[in-house]
């Protein structure tokens, strides 16, 4: 059964007055635990697609449901509770906030559920855990490297346990052996914990962890 | 507030910049108070002044002197309860450069005088001790503590409008009834005065500055102050009678342009506060206009952003502040030691400690405001494509 279902989407961005078309028609669906692998050049509209299912953008048109959801009905603050809830995110450049600890940084999606502060640090010890973090919580994200760094925003974005993980270019800013430890960490929590992963790569040997890859060229999919 | 400890986190992010800013608005604050310090002081003795009271004098101008037969005519006017008169003697008390030797100097008709003067309190020896005496004279506790009067001492003085070497003898002290009385002044006999000019000047004849009157009811001030000035309206010193809190402010609005400017310049501050810490706020979200955007994305609402960059500001601008009002009494304190008989009383009253605080939070509260209705509608996909 799928868990998100892509309908005849299309979007276009303004720049002043000119339209500047990126996603053109697209429809597809994405089953539940599902590992998908999402190509194509650069500017083709990865990233835009990725956004649109993820909510924090909006398609000009068609609609987007995920786990019966359909997001493009939601206005700002129940998208803004729905991504808490239902969506975890892993970025090019880990994003993730310099002023915070490892843990500090893991536990800020739990500062918005109604989880005990014993609760909170529970599960952030876990996801910690999980990516093989838990002797670096208390460092912060400047003395940690690269690959340090996206495993501890990987655990940020498992940690209230999504219904979907998205990841744009997750392996992008980083040399062979980090990309390859951050691979097998997403294909393990594929695996062992069953999360849907949707991921957005330019490298072959990322798209090979994949079960299922997709190819977007001039705003078409294939 | 589960954002709390960000906010603080953020606070510190450039400790020397935020240490600045603080610092920056603390001194403004400082500053503030000063001048509204200064404001309060001046109008002091305006404030003090009683609603019963009325002055006339010249109706030119108070350096001109009125007879003394207006006395005997004023007393007899229904609804004056009471009357006597001064004069402004001014003279020099050894060095001029020295801002503690500008303590006034006035002649008063007698020791009656004080009965005018409910605020002025005298111990009953110390009256009768300067109705005694010819030369005898009253000063006020504040001067008499700043240059060691005692009961007995000589006060010389060089005369100006008077002039000659003139001498007076302490015979007793008087303090203010409250901290609005000015305690600086020195009181002696008019009957001296007058005497010694005689012999000194024969020719030159000694008149009256000023007539007070208590009125005894307050409603009949317009009235008497009517009948007052136009009984002598066609004689050679025609009057101007007014009220004592008019009479007070004349002598403060001869420098309303001074007071005009301290007051512009006071809220010009508010405003320096508010640039120098608007524009602490706006580099510091710019800078992280990409974490407000990871934020948003993670589920963070308006309101949390909202408490995030206000509270940010907040922090700054209580703690610049309480900082600035910290200096503002010791700064307070010394300038009211270097100045002490130019401002009589001079105290930081509660109405400017809640102004300048108030206007530290209302600069936080304008401050975030610009940036953080920027990163509220700042699209998510446009905040993350943003580089630092
Ligand atoms: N927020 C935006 N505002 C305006 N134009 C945008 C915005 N985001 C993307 N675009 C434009 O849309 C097109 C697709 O961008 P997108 O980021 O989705 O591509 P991408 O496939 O992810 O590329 P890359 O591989 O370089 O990351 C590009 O031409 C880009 O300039
Ligand atoms: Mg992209």
């Amino acid at each position: 059964m799928s868990l998100v279902s892509v309908q005849n989407v299309s979007k276009s961005y303004w720049r002043d007055s000119f339209e500047i078309p990126v996603l053109n028609n697209i429809s597809f669906e994405i089953s539940e635990g599902e590992f998908l692998g999402l190509m194509g050049p650069s500017g083709s509209g990865k990233t835009t697609l990725l956004n649109l299912i993820a909510g924090i953008d909006r398609p000009t048109e068609g609609a987007i449901t995920v786990a019966g959801t359909d997001v493009t009905r939601l206005n700002e603050s129940e998208l803004a509770k729905w991504r808490a809830r239902h969506v975890g995110f892993v970025f090019q450049f880990y994003n993730l906030i310099p002023v915070l600890t490892a843990f500090e940084n893991v536990e800020l999606p739990l500062l918005l559920s109604n989880l005990s502060k014993k609760e909170r640090r529970e599960h952030v010890e876990f996801a910690l855990n999980v990516v093989g973090l838990e002797d670096r919580m208390h460092h912060y994200p400047k003395q940690l490297s690269g690959g340090q760094e996206q495993r501890v925003a990987i655990a940020r974005a498992i940690v209230t346990d999504p219904t979907l993980l998205v990841a744009d270019e997750p392996t992008g800013d980083l040399d062979k052996i980090s990309a390859e430890e951050i691979l097998k960490l997403l294909e393990r929590l594929n695996t062992e914990f069953k999360k849907t992963i949707i991921m957005v790569t330019h490298d072959p040997r990322a798209a090979e962890k994949a079960h299922k890859l997709r190819h977007l060229d001039k705003g078409e999919l294939s | 507030m589960k954002v709390l400890k960000l906010i603080i986190k953020n606070t510190w992010r450039h400790k020397l910049r935020t240490l600045l800013t603080i610092l920056g608005i603390a001194i403004a604050v400082m500053a503030f108070g000063m001048l509204r310090t200064i404001i309060t002081a001046w109008y002091a003795g305006v404030e003090a002044s009683a609603a019963n009271r009325i002055i006339t004098h010249h109706r030119v101008s108070i350096i001109f002197q009125l007879p003394l037969t207006y006395r005997e005519q004023i007393q007899h006017i229904p609804g004056v309860a009471g009357v006597s008169f001064a004069n402004w003697f001014s003279g020099i008390y050894k060095d001029v450069n020295d801002w503690r030797n500008f303590f006034p100097r006035i002649a008063i008709e007698n020791d009656a005088y004080f009965d005018l003067f409910p605020e002025i309190i005298i111990s009953q020896e110390d009256r009768a001790a300067f109705a005694k005496e010819r030369n005898g004279c009253i000063v006020g506790e504040k001067i008499a503590r700043e240059h060691g009067f005692k009961t007995g001492d000589i006060i010389p003085l060089e005369g100006d409008i008077y002039p000659g070497h003139w001498e007076f003898v302490v015979r007793g002290f008087y303090k203010g009834r409250d901290a609005t009385v000015d305690e600086t002044v020195m009181f002696f006999h008019w009957k001296y005065l007058d005497e010694q000019v005689r012999q000194s000047q024969p020719g030159r004849e000694v008149n009256v500055g000023w007539y007070v009157m208590r009125i005894q009811n307050p409603n009949d001030i317009p009235r008497i102050s009517g009948t007052i000035d136009e009984m002598y309206l066609n004689s050679r010193a025609s009057t101007k009678t007014e009220t004592e809190k008019e009479f007070q402010q004349s002598f403060v609005s001869m420098s309303s342009a001074i007071l005009t400017s301290i007051n512009v310049i006071s809220f010009v501050i508010i405003g320096i506060i508010l640039l120098v810490l608007a524009n602490t706020i706006v580099m510091a979200v710019r800078e992280r206009t990409r974490e407000y955007a990871v934020l948003k994305t993670l589920g963070f609402s308006k309101n949390h952003l909202i408490q995030l960059i206000g509270g940010e500001s907040m922090v700054i601008a209580l703690a610049g502040g309480v900082l600035g009002l910290v200096f503002t009494f010791p700064v307070a304190g010394g300038f009211a030691k270097a100045f002490p008989t130019f401002f009589p009383v001079f105290n930081v009253e509660p109405i400017t400690i809640t102004m300048a605080f108030g206007a530290a939070v209302v600069a936080g509260i304008a401050a975030a405001t610009f940036p953080a209705s920027r990163i509220l509608r700042m699209k998510i996909v446009d905040g993350l494509r943003t580089l630092e």
